[in-house]
């Protein structure tokens, strides 16, 4: 067992797991944050995808003793208050989900490819970007759609910034 | 149309919770107490199950129980079971293999469950699994449906001689013979159907709660129809009368029909709650999924098309095999028959059809119902077909299809559907125009000139969706009805909540289905609520599938809004004291027409709940109920053509343009309706270039994890360009089609015909891979 400590979502918090927890488990099972989702065994499909100290992670493959001291981030901490975050709200004026598992993931990505690149976003690179991130329901169309508008929304909103 | 009514784009009411990370899934659920199931599970394809020593697991930290088969046969669990009689040809009815929950004598796929550990954690329970001994004596194993039909093949079932589920036939073919004497043309095509892996994201899950003071269990689980499932719970498996159990699916993550079918692991999870005296949950991984979820398709057919001078279609014989796996699967057995080779008319006018389908068991994971259960592989071979013969004749194959379109409705196949209506000149039409049809050969030649084959591939569906008319289901051997059910509840403020029987997994039912009340009442559709997936809220219900939830579904609210408007017209014009018949409903209140005079939904609801002023002889309140049997099946129908360039030096397949005319009748939400297509046809170019759930001569499966198994990626598919032709629907009053299963059943033969078109070389299986398409490109 060890004591591990993380900031999640702004808040401190510090839990005692056995060594072999891997921070999925610690957001779901310790801080009730059920919104990252676990879609496989093997680090593909992205739907547990948080953002560690600002980049983009798949936290099944990471041990919750390596996040130790980080900043974590998790869907249920990008809106402001009631202000939803650009890519949630693009997610949902696109119709970019269906079932909603893999959005999560989907969004958390999302942000960290935007950031990235900017406003350099075309389809391809979109596209490209997205591929350790699976959706069995929207067919990527609209995902796709979702962050070449959310794209243009967070630059204006850092421009007004 | 109002802005949120029927027609309208409006965004989905339940987007918020899961873009916000507030889903709730069966795995995000705790309980109190709740304790963790790991299965045991078989590693070998076949095997005699010898001994399970579990006495080094029970002394392990945290382990509460370790239970096996034999106990289940001892507490007289119900084996699992087929809803769908079929008969075979000789009369005789299809043979069923006995499939225990857990196997307390024989295993007979990989990831057959054989013994099942509880413990006070996940990590726990899998330490555990680890020191539980099986014993095992390896049998010989099949798993291809060629090796397993051949005589001396290894047997599975005692009641399946020859691994033979069934030989059924439909069809005259006494006609089909007299067609194809006459013919001037035969087309001949032999093509394998892929057995897919259906991966709804979300991975099953159960949670079973037993409360032993009142001999009632709760049930949390995966499921797309949580109603079938208490029944089939409560009525085969000997867990729990139906009032002492109660389902509930909450949100679920994808289904695409897996998570139509009561599996092993819930029925397990919910007799070991009894036993425990505890909550056990079990949520699956993902190489669980793989083993354990039911595949789709898994079919091998030779066919053979008659044409006369005039490339009319005489006749179509098929023969098909079709994989069942290990164990026939809830409703399995129907669909490589009455949901395939009832659709084997495709679009076309063919005097006379003759089918024979095979069952086979081999040594792999059951096969069932995977989005569009039987029509994707009918489609898959009609258009395969008439691409073939369009090449082999030397025609257009757009003129070929045209040439031999149904056109006048209704329209009785000779495998009993009967098309009540559509246009399949106008679906063509909008697709060729939208692709540019007429200048595909200077792009041909152009793309030549850079060194990339180029080829375009049409593929004409058609469906039976708005599953089902009971009685017709009934007589050919279903063992449920397909109506559906609903319940209105106008509270006493006016706000509304729907009662449905239909279950949301993906589909947008929380918007759409307060679309109608929008549409009917004039209120905003914040006003009212969707009440779907738990038993003990919802009366009864048949679930989500078979593109039927706005066909059947929402037609069972209609009936129930009318019934309710009824009641609230004669509340209305007791109030405004006015007569009934000039009562009528706008923008959220009770009019006398051509008067002022108007009374609020509210104040009409209010009035019926105080019951002050109620006409004489009424029932106080406002809440009605229907049930609603649709007549027919519905027919959606449409073109797909697909625009690719294969590079010869790689195989590698590059989308230029994709276009999809659909007919789905009335449309409730163009938005939802165009992501219902985006995700099928993904799942048919899945088909097509990547997918394949492959097993090894010994049936070991070779693709049980994402690492394997190729799923359709960001960058492995276009985006679409879709429109939309319509013909209403005559067979339900909102002239809706269904369009859940539409991408998935036409995209394959589209892409697949594209590519043969590109190489100029007609046989191809899928998937498609680079690897397999430069072999048979460079293939003498």
């Amino acid at each position: 067992m060890s004591t591990v400590k993380l900031t999640v979502n702004g808040k401190a918090v510090a839990v005692d797991v056995e060594d072999r927890t891997l921070l999925v488990h610690v957001l779901r099972d310790h801080l009730n944050l059920t919104g990252t989702h676990v879609g496989c065994d093997t680090s593909q499909c992205g739907a547990c995808v948080v953002h560690v100290d600002g980049r983009a992670v798949k936290s099944c493959t990471m041990l919750a003793g390596q996040a130790d001291g980080a900043s974590i981030t998790t869907i249920e901490g990008i809106a402001k208050g009631d202000e939803l975050h650009p890519m949630q709200a693009a997610f949902r004026d696109n119709h970019g989900l269906q079932c909603g598992y893999c959005t999560p993931g989907m969004i958390m990505s999302a942000i960290d490819i935007v950031h990235r690149h900017g406003g350099q976003l075309d389809e391809a690179t979109v596209r490209s970007e997205l591929e350790g991130n699976i959706c069995r329901c929207t067919g990527y169309h609209n995902i796709v759609k979702a962050v070449l508008d959310a794209a243009g929304r967070m630059k204006v909103s850092q421009a007004a910034e | 149309m109002g802005v949120e009514g029927i027609g309208a784009r409006v965004v989905r009411k339940e987007d918020k919770r899961f873009i916000t990370g507030k889903g709730r899934y069966v795995d995000d659920i705790k309980l109190t107490g709740m304790t963790h199931a790991h299965f045991i599970r078989s590693p070998h394809a076949h095997a005699k199950v010898k001994k399970i020593d579990s006495s080094a697991a029970l002394k392990m930290p945290g382990v509460i129980a370790v239970l096996n088969g034999q106990q289940l046969v001892d507490d007289k669990v119900g084996n699992l079971i087929c809803g769908w009689a079929i008969t075979s040809k000789d009369g005789s009815p299809m043979k069923m293999g006995a499939w225990p929950a857990m196997a307390p004598e024989t295993v007979r796929f990989v990831g057959q469950a054989v013994a099942v550990v509880i413990a006070e954690s996940k990590n726990l329970a899998r330490d555990a699994a680890e020191a539980v001994v099986v014993d095992y004596e390896e049998l010989p194993a099949v798993a291809d449906i060629h090796a397993a039909i051949k005589s001396g093949a290894p047997q599975l079932h005692p009641e399946a001689p020859g691994n033979q589920v069934y030989d059924w036939v439909i069809g005259d073919e006494g006609a089909a013979d007299a067609a194809f004497a006459k013919a001037a043309n035969v087309v001949k095509l032999d093509v394998t159907n892929n057995r897919l892996a259906p991966n709804a994201m979300e991975p099953r899950a159960a949670i079973a709660d037993y409360d032993a003071a009142e001999e009632h269990f709760t049930l949390y689980t995966t499921s797309q129809n949580p109603h079938v499932a208490r029944l089939v719970l409560s009525a085969f498996y000997n867990i729990a009368p139906e009032h002492k159990l109660r389902v509930i699916a909450p949100d679920v993550g994808g289904g695409f029909g897996s998570k139509i079918f009561i599996y092993p692991e819930e029925m397990v999870a919910l007799w070991a709650s009894k036993k425990v005296g505890r909550p056990v949950k079990w949520t699956g991984d993902r190489t669980e999924a793989f083993l354990t979820d039911a595949h789709g398709r898994d079919h091998v057919t030779h066919a053979e098309m008659a044409f006369d001078a005039q490339n009319k279609i005489l006749g179509l014989k098929v023969k098909t095999y079709a994989n069942f796996g290990a164990y026939m699967s809830l409703f399995s057995s129907s669909v490589p028959t009455y949901l395939y080779a009832t659709l084997l008319s495709g679009q076309y006018n063919i005097p006379a059809i003759h089918a024979e389908v095979i069952g086979v068991y081999t040594n792999t994971t059951p096969v069932d119902a995977y989005r569009g259960a039987g029509r994707p592989e009918a489609s898959y071979l009609i258009e395969r077909l008439m691409e073939t013969a369009a090449r082999q004749l030397k025609v257009d194959p757009a003129q070929l299809r045209r040439t031999n379109f149904i056109t006048q409705f209704p329209h009785q196949t000779p495998v009993i559907m009967a098309y009540d209506t559509g246009d399949f000149n106008a679906s063509l039409d909008a697709a060729m125009k939208a692709i540019d049809y007429a200048g595909f050969p200077a792009r041909k030649a152009k793309a030549k000139a850079d060194g990339k084959l180029r080829g375009i591939g049409v593929s004409c569906y058609i469906e039976a969706c708005g599953i089902a008319p009971s009685k017709a289901v009934g007589s050919l051997g279903a063992g449920v009805g397909l109506w559906e059910s609903a319940e209105v509840r106008v509270n006493p403020v006016g706000t509304i909540e729907i009662l449905t029987g239909s279950h949301s997994h993906g589909q947008g039912h929380e918007t759409t289905f307060c679309q109608l009340v929008a549409e009917r009442l004039g209120i905003p559709i914040s006003q009212v609520s969707i009440v779907h997936g738990d038993t003990d809220k919802v009366q009864f219900g048949m679930g989500t599938y078979g593109s039927r939830s706005a066909a059947v579904g929402l037609t069972a609210i209609l009936k129930a809004m009318e019934k309710m408007e009824s009641k609230a017209k004669k509340i209305a014009a007791h109030a405004l004291e006015a007569s009934e018949a000039d009562i009528v409903i706008e923008n959220g209140e009770f009019k006398v027409t051509g008067t002022d005079k108007a009374i609020a939904l509210p104040m009409v609801a209010l009035a019926a709940y105080t019951a002050h002023n109620l006409p004489d002889g009424m029932e106080p309140g406002l809440k009605e109920s229907a049930f609603y049997d649709p007549t027919n099946f519905t027919f959606p129908a449409g073109t797909y053509i697909c625009e690719l360039e294969v590079d010869p030096g790689t195989g590698k397949t590059s989308f230029v343009n994709f276009v999809a005319a659909d007919d789905f009748g009335r449309l409730i939400n163009p938005m939802i309706v165009e992501g219902q297509v985006h995700g099928g046809l993904v799942q048919g170019i899945g088909q097509a270039l990547l997918e394949h759930a492959i097993y090894d001569a010994n049936g070991q499966p070779v693709t049980a994890s994402f690492m394997d198994y190729a799923m359709p990626r960001a960058d492995d598919v276009p985006s679409f360009n879709l429109s939309h032709t319509t013909t209403l629907c005559p067979g339900n009053p909102l002239g809706i089609k269904g369009c859940g299963e539409a991408g998935a059943i036409g995209a394959s033969a589209a892409v697949i015909n594209a590519i043969t078109d590109a190489i100029g070389k007609n046989n191809l299986e899928m998937p498609a891979t680079p690897d397999r398409v430069w072999r048979t490109i460079h293939a003498a």
